[in-house]
């Protein structure tokens, strides 16, 4: 019996599932982009490291091992959409499963908005393939050309005599062929199920307490931990008092727990008790005296004037550069040069993170609400000295992630504590802990160079000063550029505009600092487009007639002419302040106007926001609107509520209430558009934020002059 | 012992008096559909009913709960069908859906005290209910649809 064979039944025996199914999944040959879908029930001859991803039941239900996190936006919905389109089955009759983190599924980190935009292709060829096969056996068995049988709801229809067979009838046949290759997809024109406005499958069970989060995960045995952690965020433990901590009822033991963070160890003070409330009483009676040598006491102010400083003085690595923007600069009369400011930002997930480990006889399974499931695979193996085998990775549903959820410091920690407690353990972080502890969205000044000749924008030169959340990883080197700088500003620009340049001037604190929702799309967009509104008042131009001017190409055109339909920019009134940004993020191109005005005690107010998405191919579009709402309303909050703040190496926001949220009565109604479309598909979940503070803050610029350069601002206070 | 009336039915608990009612309700009855989310009742993801007020569990001690009406999201209806249950997937009001266990139990105090809520009744009654996936606009949408229903009787 080959390793396959073993994996492969005890996947099967993982997911429930018995006697015979059609089985079928990808492999992604490693010289190959696109993935080779094969029978599984074959594999183990052909001694694939195969990847069950559809399996089609005796009684026609089809499990979908969904290889993706479902943190929100949607992929238990969407994914399942498109396999039921091209399988020609019915919603209904798909289980969906969380796959396990591992390699054979490719991929699995939920970032870049990629679920869908990486993976539709693939995932419309297997369910086609699929559907083609159970056609094949159905033709044979009735003696017919397979050319006159076709699927639809689950069953095969042999079209002149009406005979039918249910799938399930069919799938032990199908199961023994090999996988045709090159079936034929339906046009766009013929879907049944996608581009349509479904509910999403998950919401049921997000209404009655029965979807499990990472939280909700419980084990036979288990119990809680919570951790002290450094506030200054790097650094070990001088020594501890847990005296107070062991008289609390409950607090089984106190130890000291270490989990690499970056390149650096952070030393905590674990408090492991037999419930949540215990652990974090006894967390509360500890004494810790910490010791941080090494590592710098920076302050908000300290930073942004060194980041100021050094856009001063340095120009910067070049991520790319066209023309001579300085030459071009240099002998330009009119010239702007400005600078703006970005906050450090929490992510603040509601669910906070949290992890469940169990270590036993050398082998540790996991469960939590993780974004990167292959990557922790990876990763506590190397930290624990376990084979890959060894470490299981499961996800559950997550209470949102925007990105701190695909850092690996928190199934470290229940790693670590599991491994000594010999028990389950769940580790828990408070909402502080989340505050104070990061990892950040980074704190960015930008400096904004342009010229203007003869109405016309004849030089852009963007620097941008911020960590580099790649430093971390393998990506970055030191004599290479972010490759982030110029995120979110729009090709096309380039095409119009003949200089142009975009450089990273290198700066690093010990804070530590991940991707944020639309990353640096998400900074660089309130930058550059702010930026582009000033050039364009400076040249005298109606700033949607400048964007139309500059961005030639036809999809471009085509979402400015949604946008001036939609919000009526043309018939403006003179009360009126209208503002517009257009970001590119993950494939995708957003453009957003918003609309102000002042109330009659002179405070102003969001009227309307319109938002045009245009992401190309796409599964479910009231999803895609949710999404672009959300992602507003996350950006309302970055750009006017909260910000991350340090004082002498301390983070001076603890929860909610001084990390405000906003709230339902801060919302202003949102419109969204879609473009119809069928090029490649976009990402969806995170490209509708990026356009949404400078939209806002340029219709702030229209309506009062007073021009917004650092965030947070206090709309109340215009 | 602290007796504990959960959704009609009672379970006795050993645990300090001073536990927040939160604690209880998920690592001791185990029922996980009640929510953590600050600590310090600033984002009612943790909103449960006690005698049919909307209250934040994360502050209601054991020792005032004892003995008193419970409602958690598991006990807001038999099967999944409250109007503000139907409603919210009508709407697919939520994304991650982290918060809507709260969402929902201070919605469907509301409904009792204005069966026919306006904006400004929606924006008093939800603002202590944070959702960080931005769902809000649903959220007022889905309110109103559960108010029609509750009026025409259906449900």
């Amino acid at each position: 019996m080959s390793s396959n064979e073993v994996s492969r039944r005890n996947f099967l025996r993982v997911a429930g599932l018995a006697g015979t199914a059609l089985c079928l999944g990808f492999y992604f040959p490693s010289s190959a982009e696109e993935a080779t879908i094969i029978n599984t029930n074959g594999a183990a001859d052909a001694d694939i490291e195969m990847n069950p991803w559809i399996y089609i039941h005796t009684n026609g239900k089809v499990t979908l091992f969904n290889h993706r996190a479902e943190m929100g936006q949607g992929s238990y919905q969407s994914v399942p959409q498109i396999i039921a389109e091209e399988l020609e089955v019915d919603l209904k009759d798909i289980i969906v499963a969380s796959a396990q983190g591992n390699k054979k599924y490719g991929n699995q980190v939920t970032g870049g908005s990629s679920t869908i935009r990486s993976g539709y292709k693939n995932l419309l060829k297997l369910s086609a393939t699929a559907r083609v096969m159970l056609i094949t056996v159905a033709a044979t068995k009735w003696g017919v050309p397979a050319g006159d049988c076709y699927a639809e709801s689950g069953h095969v229809i042999h079209k002149i005599t009406n005979k039918k067979f249910h799938y399930g009838e069919l799938v032990e046949e199908a199961a023994k062929l090999p996988a045709p290759k090159d079936v034929v997809l339906k046009k766009t024109s013929e879907y049944k199920l996608i581009r349509k406005p479904l509910k999403r499958l998950d919401t049921p069970m997000k209404t009655n307490g029965t979807a499990i989060f990472g939280l909700d995960k419980k084990l036979p045995g288990m119990l809680y931990a919570a951790v002290e952690r450094n506030p200054r965020l790097r650094g070990t433990v001088k020594s501890f008092d847990d005296s107070a901590a062991l008289k609390v009822p409950g607090v089984k033991r106190v130890f000291k727990v270490k989990m690499l963070v970056f390149k650096t160890y952070r030393e905590g003070v674990a408090v492991v008790a037999t419930s949540t409330w215990a652990a974090l009483q006894g967390k509360k009676a500890l004494k810790v005296e910490w010791d941080d040598t090494g590592f710098e006491h920076i302050s908000t102010p300290v930073i942004y004037q060194r980041q100021q400083e050094l856009l001063k003085s340095s120009e910067g690595l070049f991520l790319s550069k066209q023309g001579n923007p300085n030459e071009t600069l240099g002998k330009s009369k009119d010239t702007l040069d400005v600078v703006y400011q970005t906050p450090y930002q929490s992510h603040s997930p509601m669910e906070p993170v949290n992890c469940v480990a169990h270590y036993q006889d050398d082998k540790l399974e996991i469960w939590g609400p993780i974004q990167a499931p292959d990557w922790v695979q990876d990763y506590i193996s190397t930290e624990m000295k376990l084979p890959r085998e060894k470490v299981i990775v499961n996800m559950t549903f997550l209470g949102g992630g925007f990105g701190r959820k695909a850092f690996m410091d928190y199934p470290h920690e229940a790693s670590v504590i599991s491994k000594e407690m010999g028990t389950p353990i769940q580790v828990i972080w408070t909402r502080e802990d989340d505050a104070t502890q990061g990892p950040y969205r980074p704190g960015i000044s930008y400096r904004c160079q342009g010229a203007v000749t003869n109405g016309e924008i004849t030089a852009l030169k963007f620097r941008m000063c911020g960590q580099n959340n790649d430093h971390w990883r393998n990506g970055a080197k030191s004599n290479q550029a972010n490759r982030s700088t110029s995120e979110g500003f729009l090709k096309p620009y380039y095409e119009s505009i003949k200089d142009v340049s975009f450089a990273e001037v290198q700066f690093e604190t010990p804070i530590p600092t991940m991707w944020w929702r639309s990353v640096y799309a998400s900074t660089n967009g309130f930058a550059y487009e702010s930026f582009l509104d000033e050039l364009a008042v400076q040249a005298g131009k109606d700033p949607l007639d400048l964007r139309r001017q500059h961005l030639k190409d036809e999809r471009s055109q085509k979402l400015i002419d949604k946008m001036e339909e939609v919000s009526g920019w043309k018939n403006r009134k003179k009360n009126e302040g209208y503002g517009v940004a257009i970001t590119e993020c993950f494939a995708s191109t957003v453009g957003q106007i918003v609309k102000v005005s002042k109330d009659q005690n002179g405070k102003l107010k969001i009227d309307q926001v319109w938002a045009v998405m245009d992401c190309g191919w796409y599964v479910n579009p009231d999803i895609i609107k949710a999404q672009v709402e959300g992602s507003i309303v996350m950006a309302l909050g970055a750009a006017t509520i909260h910000e991350i703040t340090f004082k002498d190496g301390l983070v001076e926001q603890r929860n909610f209430y001084d990390y405000k949220m906003p709230r339902i009565t801060d919302i202003p109604p949102i419109e969204v558009h879609i473009m119809e479309n069928t090029a490649d598909a976009g990402g969806v979940g995170e490209p509708g934020l990026p356009a949404f503070t400078p939209a806002l803050t340029n219709a702030i610029f229209d309506l009062t002059g007073t021009r917004i350069r650092k965030l947070p601002f206090d709309l109340k206070n215009i | 012992m602290i007796k504990l009336n959960i959704n009609q039915k009672v379970h006795q608990i050993d645990a300090d008096p001073e536990m927040p009612l939160l604690w209880a309700i998920r690592d001791l009855v185990g029922l996980t559909g009640t929510k953590f989310g600050c600590g310090v009742a600033q984002c009612g993801a943790c909103v449960v009913h006690l005698n049919g007020e909307a209250v934040r569990s994360c502050v209601t001690k054991l020792k005032r709960a004892q003995g008193q009406q419970i409602t958690t999201i598991e006990g807001l209806s038999e099967n999944n069908d409250h109007p503000l249950q139907i409603a919210w997937n009508e709407v697919s009001v939520p994304q991650c859906g982290y918060c809507h266990s709260g969402q929902i139990m201070s919605a469907a105090v509301l409904l009792i005290e204005k069966p026919n809520p306006t904006d400004e009744d929606i924006d008093n009654a939800m603002a202590g209910n944070i959702c960080r996936c931005g769902t809000y606009p649903r959220i007022r949408k889905a309110i109103h649809m559960a108010a029609e229903m509750q009026k025409k009787g259906g449900v």
